[in-house]
């Protein structure tokens, strides 16, 4: 079973490679595989028919009871034969159906043999989810199938109706089940169906169930995606829309119809929605000229027969059923693969247009006659036996009292009459001559094409007579429910009432047929009374409206509009909880220390003028100034560690935001704000109260110890004395290893978001000057420098000592002559060279003195950057190469690595992640050094920092610097609206 | 525990001020609101730690006039991690002023007239799909006897 399955997808995988070089004749060698196991199930027919069961199961999810457990039971197997044996059969039809230049035929053959599998695993699955996924599985592949040809708009709008229409379904059923699952306890269908769920739950997981049956199997309300569905090439009508996927929802039905027959949900949804399906199927079938749209609604009608009968829930109405299901296989596939075959010699499939085929065509007549007969229900064929078994069991139902038996028979009877009338019309439409009409051309089909519904309609006929060897698998499933056991299938039972019913709806069928014309006026002269296609037209218009009018009604705003709506509800939520709450703080100091009122007038005042300033640059600078307030506060408050960082921070924070924005305006431009003023000033007023309220609250709810009172002796523990960096490199260093990630992803981003092609290596370095033709050669080279100045001499009078003297500043920084004369500052690369050597020694001091005193990976690292920093404003970008000649990702990856590495070096000595080991020394002049896991992993922080400013500098500095001197100084954006064209 | 009134005050401030200005439509504007709030949310964790002490460092003092380290650590990554999301802010603003060739607009957050716009778009594909389905419809009706009654 399971290997099966596994060939079906193999051979799937590989059939559109296969269809390359094979065309269309990739169809015969695929057809094998459902051929193949169809041969494998009928050696099985015996065994199951005796009360055998064939059980797989491969365990798949067990926490969740769920396991790849496939079952073949008598009615599985029924299934599982005409899903095998008509698929090979389409299969195969195909091959003269398309052509070698049809369109995507490689994808097409690919899923229509995926679909046999999944089919296969659809009805063979025992899991009740995995029976479910196959479910879905057959959903999306006859999406894919009906919009085969992807082009034609009918295609796409069918494709997308079924797919709505039946995982609307699916999504019903789904509940169903899990209500069924989890009341029962058990996700084996099997066990669900013999010790059935009681209760509320049987109701409403059934009736869920029974949703999405009746939308698999096209019944009303759902049944227009099935007409919409014939945009499919015909072979997938034959074989989805006929034979196998809508058998699905009665397969389902026939599946729990042992033990939920008697709920009360069951007969209003199972015979009630059947009998009405037939009815308006048969009624729609009737006035249909498209051949393939009349076979279409008799399947709906068919359909709605089959589950009504199935549904009924006694011995003999199962086995109806169950030889209905088989017949209706048996006859509506060879009658869609007829009409495929009459479509492409006459090249129209309308009734009104065709004549004179059934002379020219005589075999394919022959047979499609034959195959209607057993629509219709004439003897001696299997529509005929199945019919006559449906009478007898539905009067005899009734006859013991069951009212909606004779709702049944009632529907079954007059549907029959369509039935038999729509046949009529079908063959006369399809191979009749009309007087007034000249013989349709056609051009000749392939002998052979008409073998395939040949097979299927002879065997039709064959197995009305074999109804002994049908019977006993058939009857293996019947015999689960409940009933009499005298009845068996046969041709002949004697006269009958169900003889009578037959002989009955012979009649008024064929007076029907005579009466044909009068039939059409009665018909057009009723009103449709349901007609769920443009139902469903306008609920997909009404909620496609409703979705396009909230998007755009919660979507007003533009991204201030949504943060506008966040701090609403961080001050209404917040807010309001703060108020109603009870743990007002004891007490409040105003201030510690005298240093911190006045610190905060001036943040205050700083802030205050960032609102209102419209200068981007004196807005950053205002910025800066509450930042280095934060430093003083954090100074005056014992905490150096802070101070230091945000020192470092907030001097390299205006530094990268200056090379940004030295490329904007200096203004702002106002624009039509999407929150207005007062109500922006309002918010942030509010969202600064219910900060400071929350706060004061937060701070006096505290009742429990500081957890900071066990801090000191772990950092001990950790040859620590500054418990800051003990915290980040050691007892919470997985936060730090997180913290140090994200700068390594904000560092890629960025560089990604700048350099438009690939964003690996350092700055630029000096050779590459000459070196690369992308990079524009610096404008004033030292050469040029001289020639200038001598210029300048022979004017001024000036000598040429002075101009050499000049010339010589190159020396202080390396990359200096790279940048124009009145770029350059000797004052700044005189400090800068005498500098930059003593920070980087600060900068690794403060990394390995971290453990014990102010200091740390962190902040040794924002030294070193702001280090380079210096360097890259005083000789520009090529200085930045020069003083740091490394890829800034391998920078920040080495770090990354460092500190993980660190973390997980610890699992290798058998100690968990991130447990601290320790090699100490005395060292001179640095005195006691401990060199821990902790501090590797703090190098791997300061590298991380050295990367992430090295990156930002080659990033939004270098490469800015590049890009404006490819663009020029003085180049503005283009129009925005040409750029947008 | 109590927090100090200064301090709080400073905090909101920072916070209240950031949030008005990260409401408008320019991306600066709304980069110099978000450095506001990071400064004011920093404070905030700060005052969390309660009356201040020495420097928590071992052998400054007694163990219990030590500042509570916590607060500290948490807000020393955060002020690492919000220079790296300025930088990254930058980055943004950069790429649709310049590299997008947006200029001033690449500075402003979407407006009015483009959520117009989308919601025409939006509109335009439920049109399509709605072709889709009256597609099907006709192809059915067609084949009706009498062509299908409106």
């Amino acid at each position: 079973m399971i290997l099966s399955l596994v060939a079906f997808a193999v051979v799937a995988l590989i059939t559109p490679f296969a269809t390359r070089p094979l065309g269309r004749r990739v169809f015969p060698v695929i057809a094998l595989v459902p051929t193949v196991v169809f041969a494998w199930l009928l050696t099985l027919v015996p065994a199951v028919a005796n009360g055998e069961v064939v059980v797989e199961r491969l365990e798949w999810i067990p926490t969740l009871d769920i396991a790849l457990s496939f079952r073949l039971d008598p009615l599985s197997l029924l299934l599982a034969l005409v899903v095998t044996g008509v698929g090979g059969l389409v299969l195969l039809y195909c091959t003269w159906y398309f052509r070698d230049d049809e369109p995507s035929l490689d994808r097409f053959a690919a899923l229509l043999l995926a679909f046999s599998g999944v089919m296969l695993g659809l009805v063979t699955a025992d899991d009740v989810y995995v029976m479910f996924t196959f479910w879905e599985a057959t959903s999306v592949l006859s999406y894919l199938l009906i919009g085969h040809t992807a082009g034609r708009r009918e295609a796409r709008g069918a494709a997308l109706q079924a797919l709505t229409v039946t995982t609307f379904g699916g999504l019903a059923m789904l509940v169903g089940l899990v209500v069924l699952t989890v009341a029962g306890g058990t996700t084996s269908l099997h066990e669900l169906v013999t010790q059935p769920v009681t209760g509320v739950a049987a109701e409403v997981g059934v009736a869920l169930v029974l949703v999405g049956a009746i939308s698999k199997s096209a019944l009303v309300p759902f049944h227009f995606w099935l007409p919409a569905a014939m945009a499919a090439p015909t072979p997938v009508s034959a074989y989805l829309h006929a034979a196998a996927m809508v058998k699905a929802g009665v397969y389902l039905v026939a599946l729990l119809a042992p033990g939920y027959a008697d709920l009360a949900v069951w007969p209003p949804i199972v015979i009630g929605i059947g009998a009405f399906t037939m009815l308006v199927g048969g009624w729609r079938a009737l006035r249909q000229t498209d051949l393939k749209l009349l076979l279409a609604y008799g399947t709906v009608s068919q359909l709605g027969f089959m589950v009504l009968v199935i549904g009924q829930g006694t011995r003999d109405a199962a086995l109806a059923g169950t030889v209905l299901l088989l017949a209706h296989a048996l006859f509506k596939a060879p009658l869609f693969l007829t009409v495929g075959i009459v479509d492409h010699a006459a090249g129209t499939r309308d009734k009104r247009k065709l004549s004179g085929l059934g002379r020219r065509m005589p075999w394919l007549a022959a047979f499609a006659t034959l195959a209607a007969a057993s629509m219709a229900g004439l003897p001696p064929l299997l529509g005929f036996v199945a019919k006559e078994a449906v009478f007898t069991a539905q009067f005899e139902g009734g006859a013991e009292g069951d009212a909606w038996a004779w709702v049944g028979l009632t529907a079954v009877v007059v549907g029959s009459i369509f039935t038999f009338a729509y046949s009529a019309r079908f063959v006369w439409g399809a191979f009749g001559s009309r007087r007034e009409a000249e013989p349709t051309p056609l051009h000749r089909e392939p002998a052979l094409m008409t073998a395939v519904p040949a097979v299927l309609a002879v065997t039709s006929l064959v197995a009305a007579f074999a109804t002994s060897l049908i019977e006993p698998l058939l009857d293996a499933y019947a015999a689960t429910l409940p009933g009499p056991t005298a009845y068996h299938l046969a041709l002949w039972h004697g006269l009958e009432p169900a003889l009578a019913i037959s002989a009955l709806i012979i009649g008024v069928g064929s007076l029907l047929v005579w009466q044909r014309e009068s039939v059409a006026r009665l018909q057009a002269a009723v009103p449709d009374a349901v007609d769920a296609g443009r139902g469903y037209l306008r609920i997909v218009s009404a909620i496609d409206r409703g979705a396009a009018r909230l998007t755009t009604f919660i979507q007003s705003g533009g991204l201030p509009g949504y943060l506008a709506v966040i701090v609403a509800v961080f001050v209404l939520g917040l807010g309001g909880s703060a108020a109603l709450n009870g743990t007002w703080p004891g007490g409040i100091r105003l201030a510690d220390g005298p240093a911190q009122p006045f610190v905060a007038v001036v943040m205050v005042a700083a802030a205050s003028a960032a609102v209102v300033v419209r200068q981007r640059l004196t807005a950053v600078l205002l910025v800066g100034a509450t930042g280095y307030g934060m430093v003083l506060l954090f100074g005056v408050s014992g905490a150096p560690d802070l101070a230091l960082t945000q020192a470092l921070v907030e001097t390299l924070t205006i530094v990268v935001v200056v090379l940004v924005l030295r490329r904007l305006p200096r203004r702002i431009t106002v624009r039509r704000a999407v929150v207005r003023t007062p109500v922006r000033i309002a918010l942030g007023a509010l969202a600064g109260v219910v900060m400071a309220v929350v706060g004061v609250v937060a701070l006096g709810a505290r009742v429990q110890p500081s957890v900071a009172e066990g801090i000191p002796a772990l950092a001990e523990e950790a040859h620590a004395k500054n418990l800051v960096n003990a915290l980040l490199v050691d007892l919470r260093a997985w936060d730090t290893l997180g913290e140090i990630s994200v700068l390594v992803a904000v560092a890629t981003g960025v560089a990604s978001l700048i350099f438009v092609s690939g964003r690996q290596g350092g700055a630029p370095r000096l050779e590459d000057v000459g070196r690369r033709s992308r990079l524009r050669p610096v404008p004033e080279q030292a050469d040029s420098i001289r020639a200038a100045r001598r210029r300048l001499a022979d004017v001024e009078g000036e000598t040429d000592a002075a101009a050499e003297a000049a010339a010589t500043r190159q020396t202080w920084l390396l990359a200096g002559r790279t940048l124009s004369p009145r770029n350059r500052s000797i004052l700044l690369e005189v400090l800068v060279r005498l500098l930059f050597h003593p920070a980087i020694v600060v900068s690794v001091f403060l990394l390995f003195v971290g453990h014990n005193a102010p200091g740390g990976g962190f902040a040794g690292g924002l030294v070193a950057g702001l280090a380079l920093v210096a360097r890259y404003l005083a000789g520009g970008r090529y200085e930045l190469g020069e003083a740091a000649p490394v890829d800034a990702g391998l920078l920040l990856g080495t770090g990354l690595f460092v500190a993980a590495g660190t973390a997980a070096s610890s699992l290798l000595v058998g100690l968990t992640v991130f447990e601290s080991s320790w090699f100490e020394t005395e060292v001179p002049v640095l005195g006691t050094l401990s060199i821990g896991t902790s501090t590797l992993f703090d190098i791997g922080v300061y590298l991380v920092v050295v990367g992430l400013v090295l990156d930002i500098l080659r990033t939004l500095g270098a490469e800015i610097d590049r890009q404006i001197d490819e663009a020029g100084p003085d180049a503005v954006p283009a129009d925005p609206a040409e750029a947008l064209r | 525990m109590t927090a100090s009134l200064t301090l709080v005050i400073v905090a909101a401030v920072l916070f209240g001020t950031g949030i008005t200005v990260m409401l408008e439509r320019s991306l600066t504007r709304v980069l110099i609101g978000f450095l506001l709030v990071g400064n004011g949310v920093n404070l905030f964790l700060f005052v969390m730690a309660g009356e201040p002490g020495l420097a928590p460092i071992l052998g400054e003092g007694d163990v219990s006039e030590l500042s509570d380290p916590l607060p500290q650590a948490f807000v020393l990554t955060a002020i690492v991690i919000n220079l790296g999301i300025t930088a990254f802010m930058l980055a943004l603003i950069y790429r649709s002023w310049w590299l997008a060739q947006l200029g001033e607009r690449g500075d402003l957050i979407g407006d009015e007239e483009e959520i117009v716009e989308d919601a025409e778009e939006t509109a335009d594909l439920y049109r399509s799909s709605e072709a889709d389905d009256l597609a099907v419809q006709e192809v059915l009706d067609a084949s009706d006897e009498d062509g299908g009654r409106p």
